[in-house]
Protein backbone atom coordinates (compact mmCIF):
# COMPACT_ATOMS: atom_id res chain seq x y z
CA UNK A 1 0.00 0.00 0.00
CA UNK A 2 1.31 3.41 -0.93
CA UNK A 3 -1.07 5.31 1.28
CA UNK A 4 0.47 4.11 4.54
CA UNK A 5 2.27 7.36 5.18
CA UNK A 6 -0.82 9.44 4.48
CA UNK A 7 -3.00 7.24 6.65
CA UNK A 8 -0.56 7.66 9.56
CA UNK A 9 -0.78 11.42 9.11
CA UNK A 10 -4.56 11.25 9.06
CA UNK A 11 -4.83 9.20 12.20
CA UNK A 12 -2.13 11.22 13.89
CA UNK A 13 -4.39 14.19 13.41
CA UNK A 14 -7.51 12.40 14.60
CA UNK A 15 -7.72 14.45 17.79
CA UNK A 16 -7.63 17.63 15.79
CA UNK A 17 -10.44 16.31 13.57
CA UNK A 18 -12.47 15.50 16.67
CA UNK A 19 -11.88 18.99 18.06
CA UNK A 20 -13.00 20.60 14.83
CA UNK A 21 -16.33 18.78 14.89
CA UNK A 22 -18.94 18.64 17.58
CA UNK A 23 -17.83 16.23 20.25
CA UNK A 24 -21.27 14.64 20.57
CA UNK A 25 -21.17 13.42 16.98
CA UNK A 26 -18.63 10.86 18.13
CA UNK A 27 -19.82 10.27 21.68
CA UNK A 28 -21.47 6.91 22.24
CA UNK A 29 -25.10 7.21 23.23
CA UNK A 30 -25.72 4.68 25.99
CA UNK A 31 -29.41 5.54 26.26
CA UNK A 32 -30.13 4.85 22.59
CA UNK A 33 -28.13 1.66 22.70
CA UNK A 34 -30.00 0.50 25.80
CA UNK A 35 -33.35 1.24 24.19
CA UNK A 36 -32.45 -0.82 21.15
CA UNK A 37 -31.25 -3.66 23.37
CA UNK A 38 -34.46 -3.49 25.43
CA UNK A 39 -36.68 -3.64 22.33
CA UNK A 40 -34.73 -6.51 20.79
CA UNK A 41 -34.68 -8.31 24.14
CA UNK A 42 -38.44 -7.94 24.59
CA UNK A 43 -39.17 -9.17 21.05
CA UNK A 44 -36.85 -12.15 21.47
CA UNK A 45 -38.23 -12.87 24.96
CA UNK A 46 -41.82 -13.08 23.72
CA UNK A 47 -40.63 -15.24 20.82
CA UNK A 48 -38.95 -17.72 23.18
CA UNK A 49 -41.97 -17.69 25.50
CA UNK A 50 -44.21 -18.38 22.50
CA UNK A 51 -42.06 -21.25 21.28
CA UNK A 52 -42.19 -22.86 24.73
CA UNK A 53 -45.89 -22.16 25.27
CA UNK A 54 -46.85 -23.56 21.84
CA UNK A 55 -44.95 -26.75 22.63
CA UNK A 56 -42.14 -26.48 20.15
CA UNK A 57 -39.45 -29.07 20.73
CA UNK A 58 -36.41 -30.24 18.81
CA UNK A 59 -37.76 -33.77 18.69
CA UNK A 60 -41.03 -32.55 17.17
CA UNK A 61 -39.35 -30.27 14.64
CA UNK A 62 -36.78 -32.80 13.45
CA UNK A 63 -39.25 -35.67 13.40
CA UNK A 64 -41.67 -33.47 11.44
CA UNK A 65 -38.98 -32.28 9.03
CA UNK A 66 -38.06 -35.91 8.36
CA UNK A 67 -41.66 -36.80 7.57
CA UNK A 68 -42.03 -33.61 5.51
CA UNK A 69 -38.96 -34.62 3.51
CA UNK A 70 -40.40 -38.01 2.70
CA UNK A 71 -43.74 -36.39 1.76
CA UNK A 72 -41.96 -34.05 -0.65
CA UNK A 73 -40.19 -37.11 -2.07
CA UNK A 74 -43.53 -38.81 -2.61
CA UNK A 75 -44.90 -35.67 -4.32
CA UNK A 76 -42.46 -35.96 -7.20
CA UNK A 77 -43.20 -36.07 -10.01
CA UNK A 78 -46.62 -34.31 -10.00
CA UNK A 79 -49.05 -36.72 -11.63
CA UNK A 80 -52.85 -36.85 -11.77
CA UNK A 81 -52.65 -40.50 -12.94
CA UNK A 82 -55.56 -40.38 -15.41
CA UNK A 83 -56.81 -37.87 -17.95
CA UNK A 84 -60.26 -37.97 -16.43
CA UNK A 85 -58.83 -36.85 -13.08
CA UNK A 86 -56.90 -34.05 -14.77
CA UNK A 87 -60.09 -32.88 -16.46
CA UNK A 88 -61.92 -32.85 -13.12
CA UNK A 89 -59.13 -30.73 -11.62
CA UNK A 90 -59.18 -28.42 -14.62
CA UNK A 91 -62.88 -27.85 -14.19
CA UNK A 92 -62.36 -27.16 -10.48
CA UNK A 93 -59.70 -24.61 -11.36
CA UNK A 94 -62.07 -22.86 -13.77
CA UNK A 95 -64.65 -22.82 -10.98
CA UNK A 96 -62.05 -21.22 -8.69
CA UNK A 97 -61.34 -18.45 -11.19
CA UNK A 98 -65.07 -17.89 -11.70
CA UNK A 99 -65.57 -17.59 -7.93
CA UNK A 100 -62.78 -15.04 -7.68
CA UNK A 101 -64.08 -12.96 -10.60
CA UNK A 102 -67.70 -12.87 -9.51
CA UNK A 103 -66.89 -12.37 -5.83
CA UNK A 104 -64.61 -9.42 -6.60
CA UNK A 105 -67.06 -7.77 -9.01
CA UNK A 106 -70.08 -8.16 -6.73
CA UNK A 107 -68.10 -6.77 -3.81
CA UNK A 108 -67.03 -3.78 -5.89
CA UNK A 109 -70.60 -3.11 -7.09
CA UNK A 110 -71.91 -3.18 -3.51
CA UNK A 111 -68.98 -1.35 -1.90
CA UNK A 112 -68.93 1.55 -4.40
CA UNK A 113 -72.14 3.23 -3.21
CA UNK A 114 -71.29 2.45 0.42
CA UNK A 115 -67.91 4.12 0.11
CA UNK A 116 -69.58 7.50 -0.53
CA UNK A 117 -71.00 7.29 2.97
CA UNK A 118 -67.61 6.37 4.40
CA UNK A 119 -65.72 9.23 2.71
CA UNK A 120 -65.46 12.29 4.91
CA UNK A 121 -65.30 14.78 2.06
CA UNK A 122 -68.50 13.43 0.48
CA UNK A 123 -70.61 12.57 3.48
CA UNK A 124 -70.94 15.53 5.82
CA UNK A 125 -72.77 13.57 8.52
CA UNK A 126 -70.27 12.56 11.20
CA UNK A 127 -72.59 9.94 12.67
CA UNK A 128 -73.33 8.21 9.36
CA UNK A 129 -69.63 8.31 8.49
CA UNK A 130 -68.70 6.72 11.82
CA UNK A 131 -71.24 3.91 11.58
CA UNK A 132 -70.43 3.10 7.94
CA UNK A 133 -66.73 2.90 8.76
CA UNK A 134 -67.26 0.68 11.83
CA UNK A 135 -69.67 -1.52 9.88
CA UNK A 136 -67.09 -2.00 7.13
CA UNK A 137 -64.43 -2.76 9.78
CA UNK A 138 -66.65 -5.44 11.28
CA UNK A 139 -67.25 -7.09 7.90
CA UNK A 140 -63.53 -6.96 7.22
CA UNK A 141 -62.73 -8.51 10.60
CA UNK A 142 -64.43 -11.79 9.63
CA UNK A 143 -62.19 -14.02 7.53
CA UNK A 144 -63.25 -15.33 4.09
CA UNK A 145 -63.30 -18.90 5.42
CA UNK A 146 -65.69 -17.95 8.23
CA UNK A 147 -67.94 -16.14 5.74
CA UNK A 148 -67.88 -19.29 3.62
CA UNK A 149 -69.09 -21.39 6.55
CA UNK A 150 -71.91 -18.92 7.23
CA UNK A 151 -73.03 -18.74 3.57
CA UNK A 152 -72.99 -22.53 3.28
CA UNK A 153 -75.77 -22.51 5.86
CA UNK A 154 -77.78 -20.22 3.57
CA UNK A 155 -77.25 -21.42 -0.03
CA UNK A 156 -75.84 -24.88 0.64
CA UNK A 157 -72.50 -26.43 -0.29
CA UNK A 158 -70.98 -25.42 -3.62
CA UNK A 159 -69.24 -22.62 -5.48
CA UNK A 160 -72.09 -20.11 -5.04
CA UNK A 161 -71.35 -20.02 -1.29
CA UNK A 162 -67.74 -19.30 -2.24
CA UNK A 163 -68.75 -16.36 -4.43
CA UNK A 164 -70.80 -14.90 -1.59
CA UNK A 165 -67.97 -15.47 0.91
CA UNK A 166 -65.39 -13.64 -1.23
CA UNK A 167 -67.95 -10.91 -1.85
CA UNK A 168 -68.68 -10.44 1.87
CA UNK A 169 -65.04 -10.32 2.93
CA UNK A 170 -64.18 -7.86 0.16
CA UNK A 171 -67.05 -5.44 0.72
CA UNK A 172 -65.30 -4.32 3.90
CA UNK A 173 -61.91 -3.99 2.25
CA UNK A 174 -63.24 -2.22 -0.85
CA UNK A 175 -65.40 0.15 1.17
CA UNK A 176 -62.35 1.23 3.13
CA UNK A 177 -60.03 1.53 0.11
CA UNK A 178 -62.57 3.32 -2.13
CA UNK A 179 -63.47 5.86 0.54
CA UNK A 180 -59.79 6.50 1.22
CA UNK A 181 -59.28 7.11 -2.49
CA UNK A 182 -62.15 9.60 -2.43
CA UNK A 183 -60.72 11.38 0.60
CA UNK A 184 -57.39 11.68 -1.19
CA UNK A 185 -59.04 13.24 -4.27
CA UNK A 186 -58.07 16.78 -5.26
CA UNK A 187 -60.60 19.34 -3.97
CA UNK A 188 -60.18 21.79 -6.84
CA UNK A 189 -62.44 20.04 -9.41
CA UNK A 190 -65.17 19.88 -6.74
CA UNK A 191 -64.81 23.58 -6.05
CA UNK A 192 -64.88 24.23 -9.78
CA UNK A 193 -68.17 22.39 -10.27
CA UNK A 194 -69.69 24.10 -7.22
CA UNK A 195 -68.52 27.52 -8.43
CA UNK A 196 -70.13 26.89 -11.81
CA UNK A 197 -73.44 26.30 -10.02
CA UNK A 198 -73.42 22.52 -9.73
CA UNK A 199 -75.26 20.74 -6.94
CA UNK A 200 -73.53 18.49 -4.41
CA UNK A 201 -74.46 15.42 -6.40
CA UNK A 202 -72.99 16.98 -9.54
CA UNK A 203 -69.86 17.97 -7.64
CA UNK A 204 -69.39 14.34 -6.60
CA UNK A 205 -70.24 12.99 -10.04
CA UNK A 206 -68.04 15.33 -12.09
CA UNK A 207 -65.51 16.44 -9.45
CA UNK A 208 -64.64 13.29 -7.51
CA UNK A 209 -65.72 10.21 -9.47
CA UNK A 210 -63.53 10.83 -12.54
CA UNK A 211 -60.52 11.20 -10.24
CA UNK A 212 -61.08 7.98 -8.30
CA UNK A 213 -62.29 5.63 -11.06
CA UNK A 214 -58.81 4.67 -12.31
CA UNK A 215 -57.60 4.09 -8.73
CA UNK A 216 -60.67 1.99 -7.99
CA UNK A 217 -60.27 -0.04 -11.18
CA UNK A 218 -56.69 -0.84 -10.33
CA UNK A 219 -57.62 -1.81 -6.77
CA UNK A 220 -60.31 -4.15 -8.10
CA UNK A 221 -57.76 -5.83 -10.35
CA UNK A 222 -55.33 -6.13 -7.47
CA UNK A 223 -57.97 -7.77 -5.31
CA UNK A 224 -58.92 -10.09 -8.15
CA UNK A 225 -55.33 -11.31 -8.07
CA UNK A 226 -55.38 -11.89 -4.34
CA UNK A 227 -58.86 -13.44 -4.47
CA UNK A 228 -57.65 -16.06 -6.93
CA UNK A 229 -55.45 -17.20 -4.07
CA UNK A 230 -58.29 -17.07 -1.50
CA UNK A 231 -60.64 -18.89 -3.87
CA UNK A 232 -58.23 -21.81 -4.04
CA UNK A 233 -58.72 -22.50 -0.34
CA UNK A 234 -62.39 -21.92 0.40
CA UNK A 235 -63.10 -25.38 -1.02
CA UNK A 236 -61.51 -26.71 2.17
CA UNK A 237 -64.73 -25.91 4.02
CA UNK A 238 -66.90 -27.02 1.08
CA UNK A 239 -67.49 -23.77 -0.78
CA UNK A 240 -66.43 -24.92 -4.24
CA UNK A 241 -63.30 -24.64 -6.29
CA UNK A 242 -60.06 -26.53 -6.34
CA UNK A 243 -59.57 -26.45 -2.55
CA UNK A 244 -62.05 -29.28 -2.08
CA UNK A 245 -59.89 -31.63 -4.17
CA UNK A 246 -56.73 -30.32 -2.56
CA UNK A 247 -57.85 -31.05 0.99
CA UNK A 248 -59.30 -34.42 -0.06
CA UNK A 249 -56.07 -35.53 -1.70
CA UNK A 250 -54.04 -34.38 1.31
CA UNK A 251 -56.31 -36.28 3.71
CA UNK A 252 -56.08 -39.45 1.61
CA UNK A 253 -52.30 -38.94 1.29
CA UNK A 254 -52.30 -38.95 -2.53
CA UNK A 255 -49.19 -36.80 -2.68
CA UNK A 256 -48.63 -36.85 -6.45
CA UNK A 257 -52.15 -35.49 -6.93
CA UNK A 258 -51.46 -32.85 -4.29
CA UNK A 259 -48.34 -31.59 -6.04
CA UNK A 260 -50.17 -31.59 -9.37
CA UNK A 261 -52.94 -29.44 -7.86
CA UNK A 262 -50.44 -27.06 -6.26
CA UNK A 263 -48.65 -26.76 -9.60
CA UNK A 264 -51.95 -25.93 -11.32
CA UNK A 265 -52.66 -23.24 -8.73
CA UNK A 266 -49.19 -21.74 -9.12
CA UNK A 267 -49.49 -21.57 -12.90
CA UNK A 268 -53.01 -20.11 -12.79
CA UNK A 269 -52.03 -17.48 -10.22
CA UNK A 270 -48.94 -16.54 -12.23
CA UNK A 271 -51.01 -16.08 -15.42
CA UNK A 272 -53.66 -14.02 -13.63
CA UNK A 273 -50.95 -11.88 -12.02
CA UNK A 274 -49.37 -11.25 -15.40
CA UNK A 275 -52.66 -10.24 -17.06
CA UNK A 276 -53.80 -8.11 -14.18
CA UNK A 277 -50.54 -6.22 -13.77
CA UNK A 278 -50.62 -5.51 -17.54
CA UNK A 279 -54.13 -4.09 -17.22
CA UNK A 280 -53.26 -2.11 -14.10
CA UNK A 281 -50.26 -0.66 -15.89
CA UNK A 282 -52.52 0.33 -18.80
CA UNK A 283 -55.00 1.99 -16.44
CA UNK A 284 -52.80 3.96 -14.05
CA UNK A 285 -49.32 3.75 -15.54
CA UNK A 286 -46.22 2.68 -13.62
CA UNK A 287 -47.46 4.20 -10.36
CA UNK A 288 -47.84 1.46 -7.77
CA UNK A 289 -50.82 1.25 -5.46
CA UNK B 1 -65.14 46.58 -20.56
CA UNK B 2 -65.83 43.60 -22.63
CA UNK B 3 -63.38 41.44 -24.50
CA UNK B 4 -64.25 39.52 -27.61
CA UNK B 5 -62.79 36.14 -28.25
CA UNK B 6 -61.87 35.68 -31.86
CA UNK B 7 -63.55 32.61 -33.31
CA UNK B 8 -61.49 30.21 -35.33
CA UNK B 9 -62.05 30.18 -39.09
CA UNK B 10 -64.81 27.66 -39.87
CA UNK B 11 -62.54 25.28 -41.81
CA UNK B 12 -60.15 24.96 -38.91
CA UNK B 13 -62.97 24.68 -36.40
CA UNK B 14 -64.75 21.83 -38.17
CA UNK B 15 -61.46 19.98 -38.49
CA UNK B 16 -60.79 20.37 -34.77
CA UNK B 17 -64.32 19.36 -33.82
CA UNK B 18 -64.15 16.30 -36.05
CA UNK B 19 -60.82 15.23 -34.52
CA UNK B 20 -62.27 15.71 -31.03
CA UNK B 21 -65.35 13.66 -31.85
CA UNK B 22 -63.22 10.93 -33.40
CA UNK B 23 -61.06 10.78 -30.25
CA UNK B 24 -64.11 10.59 -27.97
CA UNK B 25 -65.71 7.94 -30.17
CA UNK B 26 -62.53 5.85 -30.12
CA UNK B 27 -62.39 6.06 -26.34
CA UNK B 28 -66.05 5.10 -26.09
CA UNK B 29 -65.56 2.16 -28.47
CA UNK B 30 -62.66 0.89 -26.37
CA UNK B 31 -64.76 1.18 -23.24
CA UNK B 32 -67.71 -0.64 -24.84
CA UNK B 33 -65.41 -3.41 -26.03
CA UNK B 34 -63.99 -3.81 -22.52
CA UNK B 35 -67.47 -3.84 -21.03
CA UNK B 36 -68.64 -6.46 -23.53
CA UNK B 37 -65.66 -8.72 -22.76
CA UNK B 38 -66.27 -8.33 -19.04
CA UNK B 39 -69.97 -9.08 -19.49
CA UNK B 40 -69.17 -12.28 -21.40
CA UNK B 41 -66.68 -13.31 -18.72
CA UNK B 42 -69.29 -12.71 -16.02
CA UNK B 43 -71.84 -14.85 -17.89
CA UNK B 44 -69.36 -17.72 -18.27
CA UNK B 45 -68.21 -17.35 -14.65
CA UNK B 46 -71.78 -17.24 -13.40
CA UNK B 47 -72.54 -20.47 -15.20
CA UNK B 48 -69.35 -22.14 -13.93
CA UNK B 49 -69.86 -21.07 -10.32
CA UNK B 50 -73.48 -22.28 -10.35
CA UNK B 51 -74.79 -18.85 -9.44
CA UNK B 52 -78.50 -19.14 -8.98
CA UNK B 53 -80.25 -15.87 -8.29
CA UNK B 54 -83.55 -17.63 -7.56
CA UNK B 55 -81.95 -19.85 -4.93
CA UNK B 56 -80.23 -16.81 -3.50
CA UNK B 57 -83.40 -14.75 -3.15
CA UNK B 58 -85.40 -17.75 -1.95
CA UNK B 59 -82.84 -18.34 0.80
CA UNK B 60 -81.74 -14.82 1.62
CA UNK B 61 -84.24 -14.97 4.48
CA UNK B 62 -82.13 -17.80 5.90
CA UNK B 63 -79.19 -15.45 6.05
CA UNK B 64 -80.97 -12.74 8.01
CA UNK B 65 -82.59 -15.41 10.17
CA UNK B 66 -79.22 -16.99 10.76
CA UNK B 67 -77.62 -13.70 11.75
CA UNK B 68 -80.55 -12.90 14.03
CA UNK B 69 -80.46 -16.41 15.49
CA UNK B 70 -76.80 -15.89 16.43
CA UNK B 71 -77.92 -13.40 19.05
CA UNK B 72 -80.44 -15.64 20.76
CA UNK B 73 -79.58 -17.94 23.65
CA UNK B 74 -80.63 -21.60 23.78
CA UNK B 75 -83.55 -20.74 26.06
CA UNK B 76 -84.96 -18.38 23.42
CA UNK B 77 -84.06 -15.11 25.12
CA UNK B 78 -81.90 -12.42 23.56
CA UNK B 79 -78.21 -12.68 24.41
CA UNK B 80 -78.29 -9.22 25.95
CA UNK B 81 -80.54 -10.47 28.77
CA UNK B 82 -77.81 -12.72 30.11
CA UNK B 83 -74.26 -11.73 29.06
CA UNK B 84 -72.77 -14.21 31.52
CA UNK B 85 -74.58 -17.06 29.79
CA UNK B 86 -73.65 -15.66 26.36
CA UNK B 87 -69.92 -15.54 27.15
CA UNK B 88 -70.04 -18.66 29.36
CA UNK B 89 -66.72 -19.95 28.08
CA UNK B 90 -64.87 -16.64 28.29
CA UNK B 91 -61.90 -17.95 30.32
CA UNK B 92 -61.33 -20.84 27.94
CA UNK B 93 -61.90 -18.65 24.87
CA UNK B 94 -59.57 -15.90 26.04
CA UNK B 95 -56.87 -18.52 26.55
CA UNK B 96 -57.46 -19.80 23.00
CA UNK B 97 -57.45 -16.25 21.66
CA UNK B 98 -54.14 -15.67 23.45
CA UNK B 99 -52.78 -18.80 21.81
CA UNK B 100 -54.00 -17.50 18.44
CA UNK B 101 -52.21 -14.18 18.87
CA UNK B 102 -49.10 -16.02 20.03
CA UNK B 103 -49.22 -18.25 16.93
CA UNK B 104 -49.43 -15.11 14.79
CA UNK B 105 -46.56 -13.46 16.69
CA UNK B 106 -44.18 -16.43 16.56
CA UNK B 107 -45.09 -17.09 12.92
CA UNK B 108 -44.51 -13.44 12.00
CA UNK B 109 -41.16 -13.31 13.83
CA UNK B 110 -39.84 -16.54 12.32
CA UNK B 111 -41.10 -15.51 8.87
CA UNK B 112 -39.59 -12.03 9.20
CA UNK B 113 -36.24 -13.55 10.21
CA UNK B 114 -36.37 -15.81 7.14
CA UNK B 115 -37.36 -12.90 4.91
CA UNK B 116 -34.60 -10.76 6.40
CA UNK B 117 -31.93 -13.34 5.70
CA UNK B 118 -33.11 -13.78 2.10
CA UNK B 119 -34.08 -10.25 1.04
CA UNK B 120 -30.53 -8.97 0.46
CA UNK B 121 -29.80 -11.96 -1.75
CA UNK B 122 -32.99 -11.20 -3.72
CA UNK B 123 -32.04 -7.54 -4.38
CA UNK B 124 -30.41 -6.77 -7.68
CA UNK B 125 -28.46 -3.77 -6.39
CA UNK B 126 -26.64 -5.66 -3.64
CA UNK B 127 -26.20 -9.09 -5.22
CA UNK B 128 -24.20 -9.23 -8.43
CA UNK B 129 -24.94 -12.83 -9.28
CA UNK B 130 -28.08 -13.07 -11.38
CA UNK B 131 -28.44 -16.76 -10.53
CA UNK B 132 -28.63 -16.11 -6.78
CA UNK B 133 -31.17 -13.29 -7.24
CA UNK B 134 -33.29 -15.48 -9.54
CA UNK B 135 -33.24 -18.46 -7.17
CA UNK B 136 -34.04 -16.37 -4.09
CA UNK B 137 -36.91 -14.62 -5.89
CA UNK B 138 -38.47 -17.81 -7.25
CA UNK B 139 -38.26 -19.42 -3.81
CA UNK B 140 -39.96 -16.42 -2.17
CA UNK B 141 -42.59 -16.42 -4.92
CA UNK B 142 -43.36 -20.08 -4.32
CA UNK B 143 -43.79 -19.66 -0.55
CA UNK B 144 -45.92 -16.58 -1.14
CA UNK B 145 -48.26 -18.08 -3.71
CA UNK B 146 -49.16 -21.31 -1.91
CA UNK B 147 -51.84 -20.26 0.60
CA UNK B 148 -50.85 -20.68 4.23
CA UNK B 149 -53.78 -22.97 4.93
CA UNK B 150 -52.46 -25.40 2.29
CA UNK B 151 -49.09 -25.41 4.04
CA UNK B 152 -50.98 -25.97 7.30
CA UNK B 153 -52.85 -28.97 5.84
CA UNK B 154 -49.56 -30.57 4.76
CA UNK B 155 -47.75 -29.67 7.99
CA UNK B 156 -50.54 -31.14 10.10
CA UNK B 157 -49.81 -34.47 8.42
CA UNK B 158 -46.08 -34.25 9.06
CA UNK B 159 -45.88 -32.41 12.41
CA UNK B 160 -49.11 -33.64 13.99
CA UNK B 161 -52.15 -31.66 15.17
CA UNK B 162 -51.62 -28.58 17.32
CA UNK B 163 -50.18 -25.07 17.06
CA UNK B 164 -46.76 -26.11 15.69
CA UNK B 165 -47.94 -26.67 12.08
CA UNK B 166 -49.96 -23.45 12.27
CA UNK B 167 -46.92 -21.43 13.32
CA UNK B 168 -44.76 -23.00 10.61
CA UNK B 169 -47.39 -22.46 7.92
CA UNK B 170 -47.73 -18.78 8.84
CA UNK B 171 -43.96 -18.41 9.07
CA UNK B 172 -43.36 -19.86 5.58
CA UNK B 173 -46.06 -17.76 3.95
CA UNK B 174 -44.91 -14.64 5.81
CA UNK B 175 -41.35 -15.25 4.66
CA UNK B 176 -42.51 -15.11 1.05
CA UNK B 177 -44.73 -12.07 1.45
CA UNK B 178 -42.28 -10.05 3.55
CA UNK B 179 -39.26 -11.18 1.54
CA UNK B 180 -40.71 -9.58 -1.58
CA UNK B 181 -41.55 -6.32 0.21
CA UNK B 182 -38.17 -6.22 1.99
CA UNK B 183 -36.32 -6.80 -1.29
CA UNK B 184 -38.27 -3.94 -2.90
CA UNK B 185 -37.27 -1.64 -0.03
CA UNK B 186 -33.63 -2.68 -0.37
CA UNK B 187 -33.68 -2.04 -4.12
CA UNK B 188 -34.85 1.52 -3.51
CA UNK B 189 -32.07 2.54 -1.11
CA UNK B 190 -29.56 5.27 -1.76
CA UNK B 191 -26.48 3.47 -3.10
CA UNK B 192 -23.95 6.12 -2.05
CA UNK B 193 -23.40 4.76 1.49
CA UNK B 194 -22.90 1.28 0.00
CA UNK B 195 -20.29 2.66 -2.37
CA UNK B 196 -18.69 4.47 0.54
CA UNK B 197 -18.33 1.31 2.60
CA UNK B 198 -17.12 -0.63 -0.44
CA UNK B 199 -14.58 2.12 -1.21
CA UNK B 200 -13.16 1.99 2.31
CA UNK B 201 -12.67 -1.76 1.96
CA UNK B 202 -15.82 -3.19 3.53
CA UNK B 203 -16.83 -6.66 2.41
CA UNK B 204 -20.40 -7.62 1.40
CA UNK B 205 -21.55 -8.11 5.00
CA UNK B 206 -20.11 -4.77 6.08
CA UNK B 207 -21.90 -3.10 3.15
CA UNK B 208 -25.21 -4.63 4.15
CA UNK B 209 -24.72 -3.97 7.86
CA UNK B 210 -23.46 -0.38 7.79
CA UNK B 211 -24.83 1.02 4.51
CA UNK B 212 -28.06 -0.79 3.64
CA UNK B 213 -29.46 -1.79 7.03
CA UNK B 214 -29.74 1.69 8.61
CA UNK B 215 -31.73 2.83 5.58
CA UNK B 216 -34.24 0.01 5.55
CA UNK B 217 -34.82 -0.99 9.17
CA UNK B 218 -37.77 1.29 9.94
CA UNK B 219 -39.53 0.24 6.73
CA UNK B 220 -38.93 -3.41 7.58
CA UNK B 221 -40.44 -2.91 11.02
CA UNK B 222 -43.46 -1.17 9.53
CA UNK B 223 -44.09 -3.98 7.04
CA UNK B 224 -43.55 -6.54 9.81
CA UNK B 225 -46.24 -4.91 11.95
CA UNK B 226 -48.65 -4.84 8.99
CA UNK B 227 -48.01 -8.53 8.41
CA UNK B 228 -48.57 -9.34 12.09
CA UNK B 229 -52.01 -7.78 11.80
CA UNK B 230 -52.79 -9.94 8.76
CA UNK B 231 -51.42 -13.03 10.46
CA UNK B 232 -53.70 -12.62 13.48
CA UNK B 233 -56.64 -13.01 11.08
CA UNK B 234 -54.89 -15.96 9.46
CA UNK B 235 -54.14 -17.64 12.79
CA UNK B 236 -57.81 -17.37 13.77
CA UNK B 237 -58.74 -19.82 10.98
CA UNK B 238 -55.75 -22.17 11.34
CA UNK B 239 -57.86 -24.26 13.69
CA UNK B 240 -60.19 -25.09 10.75
CA UNK B 241 -57.61 -27.64 9.63
CA UNK B 242 -56.44 -28.60 13.12
CA UNK B 243 -53.47 -26.26 13.32
CA UNK B 244 -54.16 -24.66 16.71
CA UNK B 245 -55.81 -21.50 17.98
CA UNK B 246 -59.43 -20.46 18.36
CA UNK B 247 -60.51 -21.64 14.88
CA UNK B 248 -61.17 -25.21 16.00
CA UNK B 249 -63.72 -24.09 18.59
CA UNK B 250 -65.31 -21.67 16.12
CA UNK B 251 -65.72 -24.22 13.33
CA UNK B 252 -67.19 -26.72 15.79
CA UNK B 253 -69.76 -24.27 17.09
CA UNK B 254 -70.73 -23.26 13.53
CA UNK B 255 -71.11 -26.87 12.40
CA UNK B 256 -72.96 -27.95 15.55
CA UNK B 257 -75.26 -24.87 15.46
CA UNK B 258 -74.25 -23.48 18.89
CA UNK B 259 -75.60 -20.13 17.72
CA UNK B 260 -74.82 -17.84 20.63
CA UNK B 261 -71.31 -19.32 20.93
CA UNK B 262 -70.66 -18.41 17.30
CA UNK B 263 -71.56 -14.77 17.86
CA UNK B 264 -69.56 -14.61 21.10
CA UNK B 265 -66.48 -16.10 19.42
CA UNK B 266 -66.82 -13.83 16.38
CA UNK B 267 -67.12 -10.77 18.62
CA UNK B 268 -64.02 -11.89 20.50
CA UNK B 269 -62.06 -12.36 17.27
CA UNK B 270 -63.22 -9.09 15.71
CA UNK B 271 -62.46 -7.15 18.91
CA UNK B 272 -58.98 -8.65 19.13
CA UNK B 273 -58.28 -7.91 15.46
CA UNK B 274 -59.48 -4.31 15.88
CA UNK B 275 -57.36 -3.74 19.00
CA UNK B 276 -54.27 -5.12 17.26
CA UNK B 277 -55.06 -3.06 14.14
CA UNK B 278 -55.22 0.11 16.23
CA UNK B 279 -52.08 -0.72 18.22
CA UNK B 280 -49.98 -1.53 15.15
CA UNK B 281 -51.31 1.59 13.43
CA UNK B 282 -50.05 3.75 16.31
CA UNK B 283 -46.67 2.02 16.28
CA UNK B 284 -46.37 2.38 12.50
CA UNK B 285 -47.24 6.08 12.64
CA UNK B 286 -44.48 6.56 15.20
CA UNK B 287 -42.00 4.57 13.13
CA UNK B 288 -42.75 6.54 9.98
CA UNK B 289 -42.71 9.77 11.96
CA UNK B 290 -39.30 8.89 13.39
CA UNK B 291 -38.04 8.22 9.89
CA UNK B 292 -39.24 11.52 8.45
CA UNK B 293 -37.89 13.59 11.33
CA UNK B 294 -35.18 15.95 10.00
Amino acid sequence: MTTNGNAADLFGDLDAVRRRHHADHFAPRPLDRMRVLAIVGALAGVLVYGLVELEFSFAKIFGGLGRLGSIVGLMLPPDPETWAKAMVYGKALAETLAIALLGTLLAAVIAFPLSFFAARNVNASRVLHFFTRRGLDTIRGVDTLIWALIWINVVGLGPFAGVLAIMSADIGAFGKLFSEAMEAADRKPVEGVTAAGGSTAEAVRFGIVPQVLPVIASQILYYFESNTRSATIIGIVGAGGIGLHLSEQIRTLEWQHVSFLILMILVAVAIIDRISSRLRFAIIGPRAI
Amino acid sequence: MSATIAALPPAQRTALLRAYEAAVAAKRRRFMLGAAVLFLLVLVAGHTAEVDARKFFANIGNFTNYIARLFVLDNGASVLTDPAEWFWGLDKWLKLMGETVLIAYVGTMLGALGAFSLCFAASRNLTRSGAIVWTARRFLEFTRTVPEIVFALIFVVSFGLGPVPGVLAIAIHTMGALGKLFAEVVENIDMKPVEGVAASGGDWFAQVRFAALPQVLSNFASYGLLRFEINVRGAAVMGFVGAGGIGQTLVESIRKFYYSDVSALLILIIATVMIIDAATEVLRRRLIGAENRP
